[in-house]
């Protein structure tokens, strides 16, 4: 039985499709308790007073606590856990991020005060109890304004509100001579605006502290428990790690938002303890618009040389990266080694030089969101491709397919190394190109948009094709970046006395579909049915330790890591199998769930070989008992998918509106385990990333408020905004890890953002317009018909 | 306080909350039925929509006691004896469904579609479920699942008609 | 999420309704409470009590009476949509409706809340102007009768009396050799109207006889074209001269700006509106 390739249904649908998915706000603990956060409704604002009395003395009010009371316990604040320095040296600034503020609100949804209550009814009325009185002040809210001298400081000691300013690739002397020499240059300067992540489920966490044991739970909507636990209990609050569970049960949906610790997760703990009591916070959606961490936010310029012949000599590049009020947990590793390293994208550009300035603003902290970083680069080059080829008169496929690099497999050829500090494993990139040119009938569509054309009406196809750095990552690679961590994963593979396998995996699950695929790859390498095998998840009871699912890694990583146990359990049930079977552990061979001495019909069964495993009686001398494996993998390198999309749409003459009309996504992640679910991956991700191109965005105004912070303005793409989608695959194996896989769930919203938005430049070219911000809102598109 | 009678998921249930609960509060909080979902504030996602006498509805824009004497059905409802319905079903099969949150809701909202349309175009499907966002699957398998239903339900009907 | 306290009153009459609206200050009627209870949730309005209409039966249906469509405060958007009588006689009034909010917001929400309600970007006001609607309303002192142009006085405001329920809609049923539409431009979050534009039109022989254009979510309340309605008055339906009739369709009101859809903008869709209004009433 192979189960690798085969879309196999989910098995965690079950429970799902019958309401007995079980996410954080279900849980009801005895004696619970239920917290409110009030926050500043100023970007930024001195806080004078803050009166609670009347609050407090309310039915129900079991405690309030305020920054002052935070301060007093001798909390820190949440800590970042990438440090990027300075071009000089110095370390990035860092100042401190209280889980609620004492004295100075710094953005819009600054916690100030916990409300805790008898039931979550009384916390929200007494919130509106609680005088504070602020005095507001200046807010600053754009990253390249916010540089300027003289602007309000978001924090007093960081000058010019930098955090740190940072450059990769070719020295900039080299890229400046190779693009003097350029026959052709294209420039842009756009905005890759601020966009939210909005995972359905809002955010909650549910503290619970034992005072028998000293022991605390945490119940949280985490992507990664263990690490949350790790920053908690390390940086925030100084509790021993053994004395702290961490719980990320369903989580529905996060995409990098639920990557990060937040402030209410160490606040639900450590008032837990303060009142003996469980604490429960849920985020409504409108506090989740102000607090999840948001994504992009990017200002840059970027140039692109090229010679008479259009192939690309340089590119060069300035970025001011706007992160929030402080830093999130990844902050300032996005704009910086996610992006800047992703800036060679599938081309044999020879000089890169990237500059980035990250930059703080009175706004919600911007972190990883889906793609994190890798959007944003190949936003920047497929834009400049695409208005490239419109400059010089070439066809912005034909462009790309020459300015390729070669396909290389990474075993025969080697790895391709990048201008900006990557080497890239395997790459087939002309394949999907044209895999995706012929899946669109390109020559036919020219045809119709040329007859379109006449009657009037626009069409327009684009481009996209991009490459991500994903598998995160080989751990002495990352901290030489500056990550705090080591991205390993770890895996424990139990082997029942039964047979029966249950894995422990430090990858977290939130919509993946871990419980399938891991179960599939276990099964095959055993030659065990599905059945058998579970896959324990987001419980650090229960799992030694995870660095959790976020850069396409689950499969890559904590896959691989499976892989490695699994490898450790063989290995020894060869050695029991060998003393059942009275042979030598090299004579035998395991396939089909047994040990088989090789060119003969003596075999001993994978359950009888576990079972003496347990029960061993009659056993190898020396060996010991049992058959459970821990395995962490650090990856050898990064994982790099690729992938080609294309995007048809219409524009409106009259009204601006756009309307996708086809998508066709050709990816290459490498191998696929269960093709149902990579699709799946993919098509959530294209609408995620054709989001950004036509409707999502967010919009602060002069005084740092967020003014489309809800559903009724902010534009989250619904079923009948979007096509079905035209997807297809080509594999390109990674070489450097067992299963081959790349990963999966970004991808599709790396590439198609720019895709989109090339389409819309494509229709609107008979107006001469080459640029245009997104999202491409109806007004938008219009304005620049009509201007 | 007042008192609140309905008949959920066929069971009747009698509870007396504050005026000011919501539906969905009733329904997750008070009877622990935690498989509707609040997605939003705004009565815009539709994760918390219910059927309320075989339509749907956002649970989370209506009080329990506004409800008092109806039918409700929730996702919890709509198994039968241990089989699934055509339409837990159909998002099993084509994986319309991913974290899980909105899934319910999607749920209910294809239910009340199916009741009076079991041959749905894609297009209607698309505009049918207008009130129900999803974040992890594009919709894409979320339109083949609910045509998965409508044909194992026509396929049904005509099975029992010939 | 959470509304703050109130005391809950289901009215088993319309005179109980009146007579709780009259004995509690500071209470509000509940229909479908699509508008209200978002309100509540978000603490934007805090009534102390609430009286539950919705299941009034003197409130609901809809019927033909002598050349007159009525129709019932309490019935819903998705019962005008599905209505075969509204779709026979006013057709527009059901393709409205259908474009209303989301299934399950056409399944609870009233045609009498969304009125009395008076959102700018609501769909209701434009086609109560347009169809020349009579809003029936019951008071302390009986029941009166308020023109749809008299009706919307402003952002969220009516000639409704806080102490009185809106019960019926009365809308003229048009002669033969009308048509009509509605075409809405959705604000892509909330899919409110930025503009809504419903037209009818009575011809004779390919001459408009009679023209009623009317848009809603273009400035702070709905407002009738007259400049449209007069333009084509009288002449011959084709695209020319509906073409030059629409250029008014903005002027004369101070047309709404927000980030969806600026001044200009909404002002050319308004335009635009009208033309595939008047265009697709044909
Ligand atoms: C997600 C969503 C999307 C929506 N989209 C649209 C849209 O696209 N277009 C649109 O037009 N609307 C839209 N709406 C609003 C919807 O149409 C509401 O149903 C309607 O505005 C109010 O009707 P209701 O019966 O729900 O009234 P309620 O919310 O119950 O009441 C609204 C107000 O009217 C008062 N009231 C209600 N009935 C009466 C009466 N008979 N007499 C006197 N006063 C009364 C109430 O006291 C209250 O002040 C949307 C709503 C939601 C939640
Ligand atoms: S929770 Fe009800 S619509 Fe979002
Ligand atoms: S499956 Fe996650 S929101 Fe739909």
């Amino acid at each position: 039985m192979t189960f690798i390739g085969k879309s196999v249904k989910r098995v965690e649908d079950q429970r799902f499709l019958t309401g007995k998915g079980r996410y954080t706000d279900d849980i009801v603990l005895p004696g619970m308790t239920y917290a409110y956060i009030l926050r500043s409704p100023y970007a930024h604002a001195k806080i004078l007073s803050i009166n609670t009395s009347k609050a407090e003395a309310m039915d129900g009010v079991v405690k309030i606590f305020t920054g002052k009371d935070i301060a007093a316990a001798g909390i820190n604040g949440v800590p970042c856990g990438w440090q990027v320095n300075f071009k000089n040296g110095d370390t990035m600034k860092e100042p401190p991020h209280p889980l609620l503020v004492a004295d100075k609100a710094r953005y819009a949804g600054d916690g100030v005060a916990m409300i805790i209550a008898e039931s979550k009814e009384a916390a929200r009325d007494a919130a509106d109890m609680v005088d504070v009185e602020y005095e507001e002040l200046d807010a600053v809210t754009n990253a390249a304004d916010a540089v300027a001298d003289g602007k309000p400081l978001v924090h007093d000691d960081a000058p010019n509100n930098m955090c740190f300013d940072w450059e990769l690739g070719n020295p900039i002397d080299e890229v400046n001579a190779a693009m003097s020499a350029a026959d052709h240059i294209t420039s842009l300067e756009f905005t890759n605006q601020r966009v939210i992540p909005n995972a359905m489920e809002p955010r909650a966490a549910i503290g619970q502290y034992e005072d028998h044991s000293g022991k605390y739970t945490l119940h949280t909507t985490s992507q990664n428990p263990h690490l949350t636990r790790l920053l908690m209990c390390a940086f925030v609050l100084g509790v021993p790690e053994h004395k702290v569970r961490v719980v990320a049960p369903d989580v529905g949906g996060g995409f990098g938002s639920k990557i990060f610790h937040y402030a209410e997760e160490a606040l639900v703990i450590w008032a837990s303890k303060q009142l003996n009591r469980p604490v429960k916070w849920t985020s409504d959606r409108s506090e989740a618009f102000l607090t999840d961490a948001h994504g992009r936010d990017h200002i840059s310029k970027a140039e692109m040389g090229f010679d008479k012949d259009g192939n690309i000599l340089a590119l060069r590049v300035k970025t001011h990266a706007n992160l929030g009020a402080y830093l999130s947990t990844f902050a300032p590793c996005v704009p910086t080694w996610l992006h800047g390293t992703l800036l060679q994208g599938l081309y044999t550009t020879p000089k890169i030089n990237v500059d980035v300035t990250g930059v703080f603003t009175h706004t919600t902290p911007v972190d990883a969101y889906r793609g994190a970083g890798r959007p944003e680069a190949t936003y920047l080059l497929e834009r400049l491709l695409d208005k490239a080829a419109l400059e010089m008169k070439r066809d912005p496929a034909e462009l790309r397919l020459q300015n390729f690099i070669p396909a290389f497999d990474g075993v025969k050829e080697e790895g391709y190394m990048t201008q900006v500090a990557l080497q890239y494993d395997s790459g087939n990139y002309h394949g999907v190109l044209e895999r995706a040119l012929e899946m669109v009938g390109y020559e036919d569509f020219r045809k119709e948009q040329a007859a379109a054309r006449d009657e009037g009406r626009l069409l327009g196809i684009g481009f996209s094709t991009y490459i991500e750095a994903c598998g995160i990552a080989p751990s002495a690679v990352v901290g030489a970046l500056g990550a705090r961590a080591g991205l390993y994963e770890s895996a424990q593979v139990r082997v029942q006395p039964t047979g029966k396998v249950s894995v422990y995996s430090g990858s977290h699950s939130h919509g993946q579909g871990h419980e399938t695929t891991f179960a599939q790859v276990v099964a095959d390498k055993l030659g065990i049915p599905l059945e058998d095998v579970e896959i324990v998840h987001g419980d650090s009871e229960a799992v030694a330790f995870g660095m959790g699912t976020y850069g396409s890694r689950s499969l890559a990583v904590g896959g691989s890591a499976i892989v490695r146990s699994i490898e450790k359990v063989l290995e020894k049930g060869a050695q029991i199998a060998a003393h059942k079977l009275e042979a030598n552990p090299e004579d035998l061979e395991y396939a089909g769930g047994k040990w088989t001495v090789k060119g003969t019909d003596k075999s001993v069964a994978f359950g009888d070989v576990a079972l003496t495993a347990y029960v061993p009686h009659d056993y190898p001398q020396g060996l010991e008992p049992g058959m459970d494996f821990s395995s962490f993998y650090d990856p050898a390198n990064f994982t790099y998918p690729f992938g080609a999309h294309i995007a048809i749409v219409e524009v409106d003459k009259d009204t601006g509106k756009v309307s996708l009309k086809r998508f066709i996504a050709v990816d290459d992640v490498g191998n696929v385990i269960n093709p149902m679910i990579v699709d799946g991956q993919i098509h959530g991700g294209l609408a995620q990333g054709i989001g950004q191109a036509l409707f999502e965005g967010a919009i602060y105004d002069e005084y740092g408020q967020l003014t489309n912070g809800s559903y009724m303005d902010y534009t989250m793409p619904r079923a009948d905004d979007l096509p079905s989608f035209e997807v297809d695959r080509q594999v390109t194996p990674c070489p450097h890890n067992p299963l081959g896989v790349k990963g999966a769930g970004e991808a599709g919203c790396i590439g198609s953002t720019p895709a989109v938005v090339n389409a819309v430049m494509d229709a609107l070219a008979p107006f001469g317009i080459k640029d245009l911000e997104m999202p491409m809102t109806p007004e938008r598109v219009w304005r620049t018909m009509n201007s | 306080m007042a008192k609140v009678e309905l008949i959920v998921n066929g069971q009747s249930v009698e509870k007396e909350v504050e005026d000011r609960t919501l539906l969905a509060q009733f329904l997750r909080d008070t009877l622990q039925l935690t498989g509707t979902h609040v997605g939003c504030d705004t009565s815009s996602c539709g994760a918390c929509t219910i059927l309320v006498d075989g339509k749907a509805v956002k649970s989370c824009t209506i009080l329990a006691v506004q409800a008092d004497g109806s039918h409700i059905k929730t996702i919890e409802g709509m198994a039968t004896n241990g089989a699934l319905h055509p339409l837990q079903e159909g998002f099993k099969e084509e994986h319309g469904l991913q974290c899980g949150f909105c899934t319910p809701g999607m749920i209910m909202t294809a239910a009340d579609l199916l009741s009076h349309n079991n041959d749905p175009s894609e297009q209607e499907i698309r505009e049918a479920l207008e009130g129900n966002f999803c974040r992890c699957t594009g919709y894409h398998n979320i339109v083949r699942s609910i045509q998965h239903a409508a044909k194992k339900i026509r396929s049904g009907e005509a099975a029992v008609s010939a | 999420m959470i509304p703050t306290g109130f005391t809950y009153h289901r009215a088993s009459s319309l005179k109980e309704a009146l007579d709780l609206l009259n004995t509690h200050d500071d209470a509000k009627l509940l229909a479908g409470g699509h508008s209200l209870i978002p309100a509540l949730k978000l603490r934007l309005n805090q009534p102390a009590h609430l009286i539950d209409i919705s299941r009034l039966d003197d409130l609901k249906g809809i019927k033909e009476e002598g050349g007159t469509l009525v129709i019932g405060a309490g019935v819903t958007h998705g019962e005008i949509a599905h209505s075969d009588l509204v779709k026979e006689k006013v057709a527009m009034l059901a393709e409205a409706a259908d474009l209303i909010g989301d299934v399950q917001v056409r399944n609870v929400g009233t045609i009498g809340g969304s009125l009395a309600h008076a959102d700018p970007a609501a769909d209701w006001p434009a086609l109560m102007l347009a169809a020349e609607a009579e809003i029936t309303v019951l008071g302390p002192n009986g029941s009166r009768s308020i023109s749809a142009e008299d009706f919307f006085t402003g952002f969220y405001e009516t000639a409704l009396g806080e102490d009185e329920v809106l019960t019926s809609i009365r809308i003229p049923i048009p002669p033969a050799g009308t048509s009509t539409s509605y075409q809405k431009f959705m604000q892509p979050a909330s899919r409110f109207a930025i503009v809504g534009c419903a037209a009818m039109i009575t011809r004779t022989n390919g001459t408009c006889d009679r023209v009623r254009v009317a848009f809603t979510g273009v400035a702070d309340k709905a407002y009738r074209a007259k400049g449209i309605e007069d333009a084509l008055t009288g002449k011959a339906y084709d695209t020319g001269n509906i073409e030059a009739a629409v250029s008014s369709a903005a002027e004369g009101v101070d047309v709404m700006s927000d980030h969806f859809a600026s001044e200009e903008y909404r002002s050319h869709l308004a335009r635009v509106y009208a033309r595939k209004a008047l265009s697709a009433a044909s």
